[in-house]
């Protein structure tokens, strides 16, 4: 028997139930006209248990009520953590909100944990913040767990080797309510990143060209896991970034074997295991990585050396050029992505041809739970510090947490980027979604740490480039894009 | 949901995204209705957008381009296209999280071959009038008046639960003695943490 991959390893830990050896499941079936053979070739959903659901604001209304309508309780609120993050303002705290609809569903997430007895990290918590930034921070993410919440970029969690996905609505329910889930097991892709990255070049930059590589759908169906000399250099918040955008390669999630850098980051946080369960639980976390001999479906290798750092022109996150690039020629591109890129450079208002330095901003964002962490600001403020934001450019930082702020302005970070004329607001997802006011103008265009360019994405008629914290800060100094190496020296 | 027969939309476009299907300012609500109004939001402003053409006014079903439904989880992508009357997708493929959500939902997803796909998205752009009938218990999808026909595959348990319109929670509770087992097992019972 081969090895197995970690992602095999954390998927057999947690199956609760496969319907494979049930009798009783496979005769339903064939009273309803499924023959029994068909049923076993045909059925491949297995019940998992659920170890950690992160719920928020936005994804939990409609399934708390469905547990209301049919008297259930939350069946293990100890393993449930709830914040508010979507849809919060970032401003004026204290002040009534203004957005009815918003203090409703608010109040309804604050209604909704006190009736079901779940932990909410609320408004003014220190510890709220984005629901992906807060779960590491605070040590609930752990190695070999399973993670799930109504969010599509759970798969950030997997930077610490935890199988984490995005689910809807009505499997938050079922979670809710039965803490497992049902699911179809996935297949695996090794994305293998060899070489080193150049000075400069991040995290960011580095799942920026994977996708370019892979595509928005090369990812379908399968859990990739990010390997290579590349990846073992990243730090625990690169890691987070690079897991973090997995779906927007369409993949179901996306991890990365336990190390010494993971144990280093965890130990002390205040859900980590103490003393004794601490050593135990890493000699238990030290098995988890894919065996030698294990097997992944697919395989795809990149040379790190030869990444630069990437901005998105078009309007999904694998429409992106190196920044010494230039805007593509629909002309040029593969015929089945000629549509598409037409469509995307009449959307963002661009000339095939225009080098990406030329392309000037309104807007930059700063933040998200692809590039709200402590070390993202730290590299954006290095790139800040003792400059301007270009005229006409309007710059805000939105940190990813409460506590990630708090850092922030004890390191005297939050000083240099008021300085620089940022604005520095209180933590949330703000403008990454554009669903409290924090959006762009029709036909504004912003740099953004944040992980769409989705046509509307941080405000109807906005156009979004996607950039690292160090790209994107020397955009608001420079007032177009640049590359920031040069910027830095 | 047993047969849908009706006009069909061509949505001939790749990697069409959950945020042009709802806004995320839309997501407000703490409902699962009243969303439909705001599907495609950006994309109606368009006067030449298919969902403005009266003659494909009141089709049950919509083709789609490759990876539909990429990008965010949210189930209101389910509930804003429920909200515009559609019951079945079909298309070459479909984002996971979306397709999961559709079933939940109730809106059957078929994925057929792109040479398919596109034969239907030219019949139905040429002659709107066109209805198509799928047939989820014989796994059929065929256009009325004969003249084409593919069988489609969809998982039986899922099929099952189509069909019979069950909840997937109350089906879980089945087992809940097997979960109660699995914590113990596991020593993640609730008085362990």
């Amino acid at each position: 028997m081969s090895g197995r991959t970690l992602f095999e390893k954390v998927w057999d830990e947690h199956v609760v139930h496969s319907p494979l050896q049930d009798a009783a499941r496979l005769d339903a079936l064939a009273e309803s006209g499924v023959s029994s053979e068909e049923a076993k070739l045909g059925e491949r959903q297995e019940l998992l248990y659920i170890d950690l659901h992160l719920i928020h604001e936005v994804t939990s209304p409609q399934a708390f009520e469905g547990l209301r309508l049919a008297g259930r309780k939350v069946r293990r609120p100890d393993r449930t953590l709830a914040t508010v993050d979507h849809n919060v303002p970032t401003i004026a705290r204290d002040q009534p909100n203004p957005d009815l609809l918003s203090a409703t569903q608010l109040e309804v997430m604050r209604r909704n944990a006190r009736d079901f007895g779940v932990t909410l990290f609320d408004m003014f918590d220190p510890r709220q913040g984005i629901v992906h930034i807060i779960g590491p921070e605070q040590g609930f993410t752990q190695p070999g767990m399973t993670i799930v919440c109504g969010d599509s970029h759970t798969s950030t969690h997997g930077a610490f080797g935890a199988l984490a996905f995005g689910i809807g609505t009505s499997e938050v329910e079922h979670v809710l309510a039965t803490q497992t889930l049902r699911q179809t097991k996935p297949k695996t892709m090794a994305v293998e990143v060899g070489g080193r990255l150049g000075p400069g070049i991040t995290a960011k930059d580095l799942i920026l060209a994977i996708i370019n590589h892979i595509g928005v759908h090369g990812g379908i169906g399968h859990v990739i896991e990010y390997r290579g000399e590349v990846i073992r250099n990243l730090s625990m918040e690169g890691r987070m970034t690079v897991c973090n955008m997995s779906i927007e390669a369409g993949a179901r999630a996306g991890l990365i074997g336990p190390d010494e850098t993971t144990y280093l980051y965890m130990k002390g946080r205040p859900q980590a295991p103490r003393g004794d369960h601490w050593e135990r639980a890493v000699e238990r976390w030290r098995d988890l990585p894919t065996d030698p001999d294990a097997v992944f479906d697919r395989t795809v290798e990149l040379d790190g050396s030869a990444i630069m750092p990437y901005v998105t022109w078009g309007t999904n996150p694998a429409q992106s050029v190196p920044v010494d690039g230039h805007v593509p020629d629909p002309e040029t591109v593969p015929d089945e992505q000629r549509e598409s890129a037409i469509r995307a450079l009449n959307y963002m208002d661009l000339t095939p041809g225009t080098p990406i330095r030329e392309i000037t901003i309104d807007r930059v964002f700063l933040g998200s739970c692809t590039n709200g962490r402590i070390e993202d600001l730290r590299a954006a403020a290095a790139v800040v510090s003792g400059r301007k934001v270009a005229p006409g450019v309007s710059a805000m930082v939105v940190p990813g947490s409460g506590l990630v702020k708090r850092q922030a302005e004890e390191e005297g970070l939050a000083d240099i980027f008021i300085a620089a004329g940022f604005e520095w607001r209180d933590a949330g997802c703000s403008m990454c979604l554009g669903m409290n006011p924090d959006i762009l103008l029709p036909g504004e265009r912003c740099a953004s740490t944040s992980n769409r360019n989705f046509e509307g994405r941080q405000g109807p008629g906005g156009r979004t480039h996607l950039v690292s914290p160090e790209m994107a800060a020397a955009a608001a100094v420079a007032g177009h894009f640049v590359d920031v190496r040069e910027v830095t020296g | 949901m047993s047969v849908v027969a009706g006009r069909v939309i061509p949505m001939d476009r790749a990697n069409v995204d959950t945020d042009q299907i709802i806004p995320a300012r839309h997501l407000k609500r703490i409902e699962r209705t009243g969303y439909g109004p705001f599907a495609f939001e950006a994309w109606r402003r368009d006067p030449g957008f298919v969902l403005n053409d009266p003659r494909y006014e009141g089709a049950k079903v919509m083709i789609t381009g490759r990876n539909f439904g990429s990008g965010s989880s949210r189930e209101h992508a389910v509930w804003a296209l429920e909200g515009l009357g559609i019951q079945a997708l079909i298309g070459e493929s479909f984002a996971d999280i979306f397709k999961s959500n559709c079933f939940h939902g109730g809106i059957l997803t078929i994925e057929l071959p792109g040479a398919d796909i596109d034969f239907l998205v030219s019949k139905c752009r040429s002659e709107p009038e066109t209805e198509i009938i799928i047939d989820l218990p014989a796994e059929t999808v065929s256009l009325a008046d004969g003249s084409w026909e593919r069988t489609f595959q969809v998982d039986p348990f899922r099929k099952y639960r189509l069909l019979r319109g069950l909840d997937d929670i109350t089906m879980t509770l089945e087992y809940e003695a097997d979960i109660t087992a699995f914590e113990r097992a596991t020593g993640q019972a609730a008085t362990d943490v």
